[in-house]
């Protein structure tokens, strides 16, 4: 890539923390966040697990000191948290002192509200303000307008693969000197919309699950939100700022294969990873670790699989692991959050394990690395896909 | 930002656009609450059993993306951008409903799976088996505009030469309710509505596919060069003449060399004040509205945006959009200014080719 997009800037909030200080610790301590429904009402609560945030919209709320009278959605509540943390750590104190954007992404925007008072909001006078919190796009501007950012504002809507191609975006920005500084990233909350129609896909384990493992029976859901924020190198250098990462290269590309499932010999997945390693200009032996899509469905994990090996070759795939065992798969939010522990994979030299996993899948001979493990990484594959065949990659590097 | 060219466009709406004509043919509607998108005889395009199964949003949007291409005759894209506000809306409403009316059970995946916001761009990426880029902007009111810009930005770095970007709405029951119920969409009680001097707040609500191939280069087709865009997430009021100002000095323009501005009046007061704030910049050019004819949605630029490139190629502005009583011997440069209820304020600058 002709220009190196500067990582400043990290924020999240999942089912393993907080914070990111707070993900660093579970993902060392394997500690997973995969526990029953609480949050949300729904007949499944009890049958089915996901990778919930235990704080209610009320508790978000405060500790984010909203207005009594906000009309913010649990998508949003959890983006604020974790955009504001990106800011902060990025040392930002005038948000909009440089050419600022922000590019997120969800699938669900407000539909936690939307279904509780669907049917019923000509009886709720109070709750009529969540009206306008339903589209996608609200949530952005809801984030933005928390963050007091004023300038470029967008959201990507691509299903799993949304994150990551919201930080493909902010980096074409910054490349071409739209942006000076752009927040990217994604969120998503857990809804009843959202729970039961991957159920009805029956993808959904019915315990924990278990990624690239021949008996892996399919996905928990999760809730989060990450933002990383990515800064131009004018900026890098003129306020000597530190820098985390660096995101070297992104590739999108659909599968073209099916609305849901993905194909046979992961076409989707292979031209992404090939675009991203063109964009790099790395070779595919530069890449010390992928933190894979891996949402443990039958489907993902062998059209997954059958890419990696046709990238890297048989027996040459570097060593992988997923961390949806830890979070749950947080769909539009995914890629945020798999940036930011493929960051923390470098800066600390850890791959963090595939939880659960205990018999290689029959069709190859793909291990993933199911203990933490010491290694040094100077480069990151990050894998996510989603329907629509979107298939996205994005390369991280040390800095 | 090096410019592109918009080789051909496409679109159903509230209008009969994918006739012939269609600078002749524009009529206003302004009392009714909601206006439906003609729909074109999709047998010819869609197998009878998939009529059934998609939505409004995927058939217009089928049909749109299938006329840009041809007329660009372009038959693989080399990448496909689409934006829409509310997505698959419809889908996502049957589903949802489903889940409340059965207390959870005994569902089916269908209208799950169509429910995605990137269904659109994901269904034309299989028909076409299109391997390449495919992205889906999901905002307020500048879902088009940011596909414009990323199908820029993927020409710009090289990595496309032809792009497919399209935008598409469309209404829903229960939506159109809570829109009503909302005060979103104007109380029957107002209309007709007035789109210029509105005192009541509200809209009229539509719906629409328009669809474009972009392209790095000029071509027989060609309707309008896309110089510049740029887009804000809120503006004051008062900022309203620096944020156009800027952007013309940018394109080292002055509102003199504007010719045409195409202004996003909708019928809601509150909001429209932008645009008479907008209007004083443009003393001499041609100023023009639209939503009478389209309806406002989320994406109803992409109805500007093809009436603006028709309008470029024909030379020729129709009476019935006029704000004014302006009139230009050449339509050179037109603006286009447009935001929804006060969010996602945009520009595009699009140039006679």
């Amino acid at each position: 890539m002709s220009q190196k997009i500067a990582i400043t800037g990290m924020g999240i909030i999942s089912s393993i923390g907080n914070n990111v200080e707070e993900n660093f610790i579970s993902l060392q301590s394997g500690k997973h966040g995969i526990s029953d429904i609480q949050m949300f009402e729904t007949r499944h609560a009890g049958a089915i697990k996901t990778g919930e945030v235990k704080l209610s919209n009320e508790e978000l709320i405060q500790k984010l000191q909203l207005d009594e009278d906000n009309n913010v959605t649990r998508t949003s509540l959890l983006g604020m948290v974790a955009a504001k943390e990106a800011i902060e750590s990025a040392e930002i104190s005038e948000i909009n002192g440089y050419r600022t954007g922000l590019i997120s992404s969800t699938s669900v925007g407000g539909m936690d509200i939307t279904e509780k008072y669907f049917y019923s909001y000509e009886n709720f006078p109070e709750k009529q303000k969540y009206i306008d919190a339903h589209d996608a796009g609200n949530s952005s501007l809801a984030i933005a307008g928390y963050l007091g950012l004023k300038g470029m504002v967008s959201t990507i809507s691509t299903a799993c693969s949304s994150a990551a191609n919201a930080i493909m975006m902010g980096a074409k920005l910054i490349k071409n000197g739209v942006l000076d500084r752009v927040i990217v990233g994604g969120t998503d909350s857990l809804s009843k919309f959202t729970l039961n129609g991957f159920n009805t896909l029956m993808i959904l384990t019915d315990s924990y699950n278990t990624p690239f493992d021949n008996d892996r029976k399919g996905l928990n859901l999760g809730e989060a939100a990450a933002f990383l924020v990515l800064e131009s190198e004018e900026i890098v250098k003129k306020e000597n700022k530190k820098v985390l990462a660096y995101l070297s290269g992104y590739g999108n590309a659909n599968d073209a294969h099916h609305q849901t499932a993905s194909s046979e010999n992961g076409q989707g997945a292979f031209l992404a990873m090939q675009q991203a390693l063109k964009i790099s200009g790395l070779a595919k032996e530069d890449i010390n670790y992928i933190n894979v899509h891996g949402t443990a469905t039958p489907n993902n994990d062998l059209s997954e699989g059958i890419a990696m090996i046709r990238i890297f070759g048989e027996n040459q795939v570097p060593e992988f692991s997923s961390t949806k065992a830890f979070t749950g798969h947080t769909l539009a939010a995914a890629a945020g959050i798999e940036a930011v522990f493929s960051i923390l994979a470098m800066q600390n030299g850890l791959i963090f394990p595939n939880l659960n996993f205990t018999t290689k899948m029959a069709e190859f001979d793909l291990t993933p690395v199911t203990e933490l493990k010491k290694k040094d990484i100077n480069h990151v594959l990050s894998n996510s896909f989603g329907f629509g065949g979107n298939c996205s990659t994005l390369i991280f590097s040390k800095s | 930002m090096s410019s592109v060219y918009i080789n051909s466009a496409s679109c159903i709406s509230v209008q009969d656009t994918l006739n012939e004509n269609i600078l002749q043919n524009l009529t206003p509607e302004s009392s009714v609450q909601m206006l439906k998108a003609i729909e074109p005889n999709y047998k010819e395009f869609i197998p009878p059993a998939m009529i059934r199964r998609m939505s409004k949003t995927v058939k217009m949007s089928s049909v749109a993306s299938h006329y840009a291409l041809q007329k660009a005759g372009i038959t693989q894209p080399d990448a496909i951008i689409v934006g829409t506000g509310m997505g698959c809306s419809q889908d996502s409403e049957k589903f949802l409903k489903n889940v409340i009316d059965n207390n959870e059970e005994f569902l089916t995946p269908t209208f799950f799976i169509q429910s995605t916001h990137n269904t659109v761009s994901g269904q034309i990426a299989l028909a076409l088996q299109c391997h390449a880029y495919n992205f889906t902007y999901v905002n307020t009111s500048s879902s088009l505009e940011f596909s414009l810009l990323d199908a820029q930005l993927q020409i710009k770095d090289g990595e496309a030469e032809n792009i497919l970007v399209g935008s598409t709405d469309e209404q829903t029951g229960r939506t159109m309710e809570l829109y009503c119920l909302h005060n979103i969409i104007k109380k029957e009680k107002d209309l007709p509505a007035d789109y210029l001097h509105s005192t009541t707040d509200g809209v009229i609500w539509g719906e629409g596919a328009s669809f474009f191939v972009v392209g790095k280069n000029k071509t027989e087709t060609s309707y309008a060069k896309l110089t510049d865009i740029r887009i804000i997430n809120t503006l004051e009021l008062n900022e309203t003449q620096d944020f156009i100002q800027d952007f013309l000095k940018k394109n080292n323009l002055s509102a003199r060399d504007i010719d045409a501005v195409i202004l996003g009046f909708s019928g809601a007061a509150t909001s429209d004040v932008y645009y008479t704030e907008a209007m004083n910049i443009f003393p001499a050019s041609a100023l023009l509205y639209y939503k009478h004819l389209s309806g406002e949605f989320n994406t109803a630029s992409g109805f500007s945006t093809f009436l603006a490139c028709h309008i470029l190629k024909e030379q020729q502005i129709p009476e019935v959009m006029m704000v004014n009583g302006n009139t230009k011997s050449e339509v050179k440069n037109i603006l286009l200014y447009n935001h929804l209820a006060r969010h996602d304020h945009s520009l595009v600058l699009l140039e006679r080719v």
